[in-house]
């Protein structure tokens, strides 16, 4: 069946919810499109669900519940448990549910597929028993899950901070936190002083976690050289680190880590928009108008998949994009736009600003890697490879990736590309922005031989 | 990149893919001080969208010559290989057992069954080994595989096979540099002019000058070449490709659109897209090589593609490679084909030799005169 | 290691053939990992033991085989009453399902 909208939205997290609930009001056809079986991206995963149990990790997340409601009331059409995996620049959507593929026909699209987590690898990151502080957080809202045992964290960001204190509160008990972020004193200075004060909420937060974690006797510290050991049976068993006092060796049984968030531009380079390099985030994003347009006529990008600013930026990037779209299909009045556009304008400035004085905080740093190390988790590639095809004449990763198959696994790139870039640029003498990214093709999710040769009208 | 101004290369390759590489590659070998000059990562590159086969069963239908070059290049293939593992520093996975073309009905049949035929009666020259085998003796000889309800049979072809082509070039490269050569990876050459000693090539980080000048630069072959004297027509012709998730062996035998690696992923192609000069992959073209894959082995249906992408294959007027050497500007060559994988060991061992001692009259019928008012035809396999 | 302080667990299915109460709504990975699994397949590269990293289904480490079906990402799928999930070992071995033509 042949269906066709007005606007396609990818991503049903804040950016996606809001844009949805905007456009609905300019009177645009919506299709909301998501993998996940209900609405709240990442930041605000299950709210739905844990609401209906009566469930709430805190305001933030309360939040996400009742944007979800404002998204049920709405009757925006909306497909979750549905990956899209191919997008036309002119505007057809490729999607699967169940094993079935399906496309629509959409006048403009907008990307609102979030961010991913930054890879933090250490020596033995793939080890049964290391995860990340995201999907720590994801088993909390999804499943109630509480780490226990000998439960350490490692890396650095405000969600490090944020997950153990829901974690404390949930009943978890933490080993330790290590720390991979520069002394504030370091890092900050009197000109930051204004974004602190404009963000009194978000600063008195991160000291009201810092304290929470204090108090429940969790032991936290400046480390460097973070490594996980196996035990006999090969799955974690051990932490490693070096701080001020030496080297430590501690028992572990969970292993969190956790270096910050980037976009998520898989489907956005597999559409070929301009990409730019963020030197203080030290990632790559859409190169875009400030109401979320990107170099394709009908593609946009709102949320933290057009620059990391947070949920409740993602808000309002998420509308800005929606009255991006009104305006450009003619569905809304310029006067009016401009008019609902200016003081969002002036909240994204606010949030800018913050976010500035968090990237001082948490600076992603190069990886550290000795040469046995594995960078392509899928592929099993190590270090040693990578930094070898700067030999071998590969002044990106793409020939990179054709001599090494770094990169040419199932993630498709996802948990390997930051780390190569690094290593390969290292390698290279050069900045890491010289490195060219992976080339992305359509597409970005697996899906199988025969899902795809159903779309065969041959 | 340093101005080159001063070292004195014999010659300079202008395009570091699968024929630039191997014939810079041989050259090194024979003694010559080398250059490759090679663009950055996101160069088009058909050498990194290349299928892999080392296949005579569908080469020359037309052209005695190029069955001969073929079938000399797929004789020298075992001990190149051997050779390139050596300077690739691994296995680059070269198999050659025996080949297939799988056919899906009695059309697809006696199309292959006139291909042998024809490729028999082309005089002068010994055809490769092929045979056609139907469904049972297909069958026979892969016995754990399950096939389609559709496939009929195929041919066989026992000169072909297979090898992980990216290792190729990485050997090349490798190989050059073990021998003296210099890999020049940087931006794209803008321009080739000759000088009093021989030529220069521009590109934006400098230049480059050398007694001799190769220009085998895939697509970009006709204008470059344009800039020395040579007239060799060359136009872009898509192919899209897919790789499933690694597998348990279910192929014993490459295909001409299917073959399993060493690493066990599944290899699907292809799409001929003329007139297409962008390397994208489009649903339609992804959809309809599932669809034939699945028709051919069922047990692909619920496997899970991983990767896909395209490339453009540099393709001259009637399909077959091109070698001349300039008229007007003596020491400029231009090479090209859509080849270049089957035809690496012979660009190695018998063209790059051809090169340096100034003569081309070996492979005179190769030479791109012949494109003079000749149609466009059908891009050949 | 995880646990769940909740009775809620309604679902059942099995993991390596062994019971593992699951809530409904679960990711199949949720339910693994709560009932104290860390090692959920075995790499087709190397037989390296592999768990779930990211739980968002970007990582792919997390390849179950469900109810006969290779390579299932556990994060992706919700448990329901009776699926069968084994380790991934190795590659995907579709030939043994049923055709389809």
């Amino acid at each position: 069946m042949s269906i066709s909208v007005d606007l396609a939205i990818i991503g049903a997290g804040p950016a996606g919810m809001a844009a949805a609930l905007e456009a609905r009001a300019s009177g645009l056809s919506v299709l909301v499109l998501d993998e996940n079986a209900s609405p709240g991206g990442q930041v605000w995963r299950a709210a739905e669900e844990n609401a209906a149990r009566g469930k709430s990790l805190d305001a933030d997340y309360a939040a996400g519940a009742q944007m979800a409601q404002a998204l049920r009331q709405s009757e925006v059409p909306c497909r979750f448990g549905t990956t899209v995996w191919a997008i036309e620049p002119e505007g057809r959507v490729y999607f699967s549910a169940g094993g079935r593929a399906e496309s629509v026909a959409a006048a403009q699209v907008l990307l609102c597929t979030g961010a991913t987590e930054r890879p933090l690898p250490i020596p033995g990151w793939t080890l049964p028993g290391v995860m990340t502080v995201g999907a720590a957080q994801i088993l909390l809202k999804t499943g109630g899950l509480v780490p226990e045992g000998r439960v350490w964290l490692a890396g650095q960001g405000p969600l490090l901070r944020l997950y153990a204190v829901q974690a404390l509160v949930a009943g978890a008990t933490i080993a330790g936190i290590l720390d991979i972020s520069p002394p504030p004193s370091r890092v900050l200075g009197l000109t930051d002083l204004p974004a602190i004060a404009n963000a009194a909420e978000q600063v008195a937060k991160g000291v009201r976690w810092g304290r929470t974690i204090e108090a429940a006797g969790v032991a936290w510290g400046r480390v460097a050289d973070i490594s996980a050991e196996a035990g006999p049976d090969g799955k974690l068993a051990r932490v490693k680190f070096r701080d001020e006092h030496g080297e430590h060796a501690e028992p572990a049984d969970l292993l969190l880590l956790h270096d910050g968030v980037v976009p998520n531009t898989q489907v956005s380079r597999a559409l070929g928009l301009e990409h730019m390099f963020d030197p203080a985030q030290r990632c790559w994003r859409p190169v875009l108008d400030p109401f979320g347009r990107s170099s394709e006529p009908a593609i946009l990008v709102a949320g933290d998949g057009a620059g990391i600013l947070g949920a409740e930026a993602a808000l309002i990037t998420g509308r800005l994009a929606a009255i991006a779209a009104s305006l450009d299909l003619g569905k809304l009045d310029p006067a009016l736009a401009h008019k609902r556009a200016g003081p969002l304008f002036k909240r994204i400035a606010v949030h800018r600003k913050f976010r500035a004085v968090l990237d001082k905080l948490y600076p992603p740093q190069p990886p550290v890697l000795d040469d046995s190390d594995l960078v392509c988790r899928c592929e099993e590639v190590t270090a040693g490879q990578v930094r070898e095809a700067a030999q071998l004449g590969c002044l990106g990763l793409n020939q990179m990736k054709s001599f090494t198959r770094c990169g040419m696994g199932p993630c498709q790139g996802r948990m390997c590309a930051t780390t190569a870039a690094e290593l390969l640029a290292e390698a290279r003498g050069v900045p890491v922005w010289e490195i060219e990214p992976y080339r992305g093709r359509f597409p970005t999710k697996p899906l199988t031989l025969g899902e795809l040769a159903a779309l065969d009208s041959a | 990149m340093r101005d080159q101004a001063d070292t004195r290369y014999d010659v300079m390759v202008v395009g570091g893919g699968m024929v630039g590489s191997a014939l810079a590659y041989g050259m090194a070998r024979a003694g010559a001080r080398v250059a490759l000059l090679d663009e950055g990562d996101l160069a088009l590159r058909a050498a990194r969208g290349n299928f892999g086969l080392v296949w005579t069963q569908s080469k020359g239908d037309g052209m005695p010559a190029y069955v001969r070059l073929t079938r000399e290049s797929a004789q020298l293939w075992h001990k190149f290989s051997d050779e390139l593992s050596g300077h690739a520093g691994r296995d680059i996975g070269y198999r050659q057992q025996g080949g297939l073309d799988f056919c899906l009905d009695e059309a697809d049949f006696a199309e292959c069954s006139a291909r042998i035929a024809r490729l028999h009666n082309q005089s002068g020259i010994e055809a490769p080994r092929m045979v056609m085998l139907d469904r049972a003796e297909l069958q026979a000889l892969m016995p754990a595989t399950r096939l389609g309800q559709r496939v009929v049979g195929a041919l066989l072809c026992h000169d072909d096979g297979h090898v992980n082509p990216l290792y190729v070039l990485r050997g090349l490269h490798a190989g050059l540099r073990a021998n003296g050569g210099e890999h020049l990876p940087g931006p794209p050459v803008t321009a080739v002019e000759a000088t009093a000693r021989g030529f220069v090539a521009h590109r934006a980080d400098g230049f480059v000058t050398a007694e001799r000048v190769v220009v085998a630069a895939g697509v970009h072959t006709q204008w470059l070449a344009a800039m020395v004297g040579i007239d060799l027509q060359v136009r872009p012709v898509r192919g899209q490709n897919i790789v499933t998730e690694r597998l348990p062996r279910m192929l014993p035998l490459p295909a001409s659109a299917l073959r399993q690696t060493e690493e066990g992923v599944v290899q699907i192609g292809v799409t001929y897209e003329d007139g297409v000069d962008q390397p994208a992959t489009t649903v339609p073209g992804l959809a309809g090589m599932a669809a034939r894959a699945v028709r051919v082995l069922p047990d692909l249906a619920n496997a899970r593609m991983v990767r896909a992408w395209g490339a453009l294959r540099p393709m001259t007027p009637d399909g077959f490679p091109a070698y001349a050497a300039s008229a007007t500007h003596p020491g400029a060559f231009a090479c090209a084909c859509h080849s270049g994988v089957t035809l690496a060991a012979a660009h190695v061992n018998r063209v790059a030799p051809k090169i340096l001692a100034g003569d081309l009259s070996a492979f005179a019928a190769f030479d791109p005169a012949r494109f003079k008012g000749m149609q466009h035809v059908h891009a050949a396999h | 290691m995880f646990t769940r302080p909740t009775d809620d667990l309604g679902v059942t299915i099995t993991f390596e053939g062994n019971a593992v109460r699951a809530r409904d709504g679960d990711s199949v990975a949720a339910a693994l990992l709560a009932a104290g699994h860390l090692v959920f397949r075995e790499t087709a590269v190397s037989g390296a033991p592999r768990g779930p990293f990211c739980m968002m289904g970007a990582c792919f480490d997390c390849l179950v085989e469900i109810d006969s079906e290779p390579a299932r990402q556990a994060c992706m799928v919700r448990v329901a009453e009776g699926m069968r999930v084994r380790r991934q070992r190795g590659a995907a071995d579709y030939a043994s399902a049923e055709a389809v033509e």
